[in-house]
């Protein structure tokens, strides 16, 4: 069988012996322009893994950051229809970054779970991260998109232990996010070896890389979690040095798109040199 | 659609009533939630526990609530005959102790160490703090900021009863926005919490728990009607938001086929003006807070804000039980707008000398526009469920009153 775009990139890494970069934004955040050139721009600055957060109004399980960034996004009219609307325009010059759609479920239940499926796998999206959709209701999305060759990815958190773990690993696919904290995104960032011991954890029962995330915002945070998983994500950071360039209306101030790159570039030389 | 045998047999395993319902929530929580529910199955098998609620509901909270024949407005309405279930005379002055008692002797059989709340109007907000006054918990309740500013008295209260009142400024600073960040602190304190959900919503088990709890209601008030009529009433009426006061006393009721059941949304500035908090008569199914639900929300699946004079009933849901009893059509919703609850609370006010809270003049609105179209001896019953102390600035302030 031959390996799915998200698959490859993970096999690619292993191949070079270093670990992945994923990185989070908010679609549409400040706007649907800026964020389309953003995201263009990843993969150049070294952006292994896109994820991509689909706006919602009552992001329940996010911080400040990734709140403020949804809001802005959703105040410029961006919809769960415009959010594939930018993948396919990324599409159209990138065939081999993974983006990874992740958000809340009710968009996309009021979109109609089939419909959705194929429309976005039809923009090229790879997979999914949906926040509020645990085990227990894998037959609402879960299914339907693996039945599409979509991946499902899921979180496990400190508290998925015991019988929990192989419950959310079952019907995961792609990779395994690891959230290394108890809390919402943008908080502070779990121990090397706390963090070493879950991925052993995770390790023991599948063969799926784990990327980690939650709190990591330097280079060196980063670099330290790929000597102990797959990949490292960053959004809340990111998303913080988006917003150092918006105006007291939102607005982009010049040099945005090229700030938040050069931090994306700063954290992916960190990931790279990790395991030198 | 076929009529179930039995209205009573929710929700199933999985915590659905039909589509509705569910466990929508981070994985974070997801071992909480079942823990929860196996506590709950555990406490609802061993004696000592409802013997504990039972103790605490008699004489600490003061039940069972008087059910009252309102003479006087029954006279003036000149129809049916109208019943109030007092459940504003409770401890803390609504119905939303009989929720927060229980949950709160759930936290403690779980060795829960702080407890947190979400609260609209302050009432179940109140009622938490209080029970944590008296079990000795921390208490942290997440409040909406344009709540704050209108519910000030209450506010007030919890802080005097030793809770921190956090100020929500995200969204629209209402009850959604409140429930969205305790869900926040939840998931980050999810071994030491409780959270104590006010309202039938949220992830199963609450809607189911919370219904066991408020149903307490609806238990006294079928016996006491029996006991003052000989008969059940024809008509009950309670007020929804997210539906709590509603669900308890409806529950008891719903296989008794000759009972007619409303449930009464707040229309805020009425339904076809897009300000309002009526989610089943102007929302559609989708998955919020743990649950799917009736939600007020627009045509990409964002939620929209709700509006309504009282903030109690300012919630963009509903209950997932409600949403059910909707679709099959065992109970009829109805709404009341802004201005119909405040002149139903001028009325009860100066004829029984009763200032009902806003939320049930919401459902005495409803009373007043369906008893004088019913014979005299029919019989209404409402769950009057909150005492209007709290709302007298907000009313005042509707009425251009300075005090």
């Amino acid at each position: 069988m031959s390996l799915s775009r998200l698959e490859k990139r993970f096999a690619d890494l292993r191949a070079e012996g270093r670990g992945g970069l994923v990185t989070f934004l908010t679609a549409g955040d400040p706007d649907l322009a800026t964020s389309l050139e953003i995201v263009k721009g990843l993969p150049a600055a070294g952006a292994d893994v896109i994820e991509l957060g689909m706006p919602f109004s009552d992001p329940m399980a996010d911080g400040p950051s990734i709140q403020a960034s949804s809001l802005r996004a959703l105040k410029q009219g961006m919809s769960l229809r415009k959010t594939l609307d930018l993948v396919r325009s990324f599409r159209e010059g990138n065939q081999d970054t993974p983006i990874i759609l992740m958000g809340y479920y009710n968009p996309i239940y009021i979109y109609g779970v089939e419909t959705f499926l194929a429309d976005a796998k039809a923009a090229g999206v790879d997979g999914f991260i949906i926040v509020d959709l645990p085990p227990e209701h894998d037959d609402e999305f879960c299914l339907p998109a693996l039945a599409q060759e979509l991946h499902f990815i899921r979180l496990t958190t400190p508290t998925t232990v015991g019988e929990r773990l192989p419950k959310v690993l079952n019907n995961t696919s792609g990779f395994l996010y690891y959230v290394s904290i108890l809390g919402i995104t943008g908080t502070a960032a779990a121990a090397q070896d706390v963090v070493r011991d879950a991925v052993a954890t995770i390790k023991a029962q599948t063969d799926l890389p784990v990327a980690v995330g939650f709190g990591i915002r330097t280079a060196e945070q980063a670099a330290r979690t790929v000597q102990v998983a797959d990949a490292a994500v960053v959004g809340s950071a990111i998303i913080d040095k988006l917003k150092e360039y918006l105006d007291e209306n939102n607005r982009p101030k010049p040099g945005l798109t090229q700030a938040v790159l050069d931090y994306v570039r700063t954290l992916s030389e960190g990931v790279r040199s990790a395991r030198g | 659609m076929e009529t179930p045998n039995s209205y009573k047999n929710g929700p199933d395993e999985r915590g659905h009533f039909g589509i509705f319902g569910g466990r929508y929530v981070a994985e974070t929580l997801m071992p909480l939630v079942l823990e929860v529910e196996k506590a709950y199955k555990a406490a609802q098998a061993d004696p000592s526990f409802q013997r504990d609620y039972d103790y605490y509901a008699k004489n600490y909270v003061g039940r069972p609530s008087p059910l009252y024949f309102a003479e006087r407005l029954t006279r003036e309405l000149d129809g049916a005959k109208v019943y109030f279930k007092r459940d504003e005379l409770n401890h803390t002055g609504s119905h939303k102790a009989n929720n927060v008692l229980g949950q709160i002797l759930l936290a403690r059989r779980m060795g829960k160490k702080r407890i947190i709340a979400e609260t609209g109007a302050g009432q179940h907000g109140v009622a938490t703090a209080t029970f944590c006054a008296l079990f000795n918990l921390p208490c942290v309740v997440y409040m909406g900021a344009t709540d704050i500013a209108r519910q000030a008295p209450n506010v007030f209260r919890m802080k005097l009863l030793g809770a921190e009142v956090i100020s929500v400024k995200s969204g629209t600073g209402t009850l959604k926005d409140a429930m969205n960040d305790a869900l926040r602190d939840w998931v980050a304190n999810v071994e030491e919490t409780f959270y104590i959900i006010g309202t039938a919503a949220g992830p199963h088990p609450y809607p189911m728990m919370v219904r066991d709890f408020q149903s307490i209601i609806g238990r006294e008030a079928r016996e006491q009607i029996l006991e003052a009529e000989g008969r059940l009433p024809d008509q009950l009426v309670a007020c929804i938001g997210g539906g709590s006061n509603a669900i308890g006393l409806f529950y008891p009721f719903l296989d008794d086929r000759e009972v007619a059941i409303t449930g009464v949304e707040a229309a805020g500035h009425g339904v076809d003006s897009g300000e309002h908090a009526a989610s089943l008569t102007g929302g559609k199914p989708g998955v919020l807070h743990g649950n799917r639900t009736f939600l007020l929300q627009n045509e990409d699946g964002q939620i929209t804000d709700a509006h309504s004079i009282s903030a109690g009933l300012d919630y963009p849901g509903i209950g997932p039980e409600h949403s059910w009893l909707h679709s099959v059509g065992r109970v009829n919703y109805a709404s009341a707008t802004d201005n119909e609850a405040l002149d139903a609370f001028q009325m009860l006010s100066k004829i029984e000398g009763i200032i009902p809270a806003l939320e049930p003049a919401h459902a005495l609105a409803h009373v007043c526009k369906i008893a004088p179209k019913m014979n005299k001896d029919k019989i209404i019953l409402m769950n009057l469920c909150g005492r209007g102390d709290k709302d007298i600035f907000t009313v005042a302030e509707a009425l251009g009153v300075k005090i």
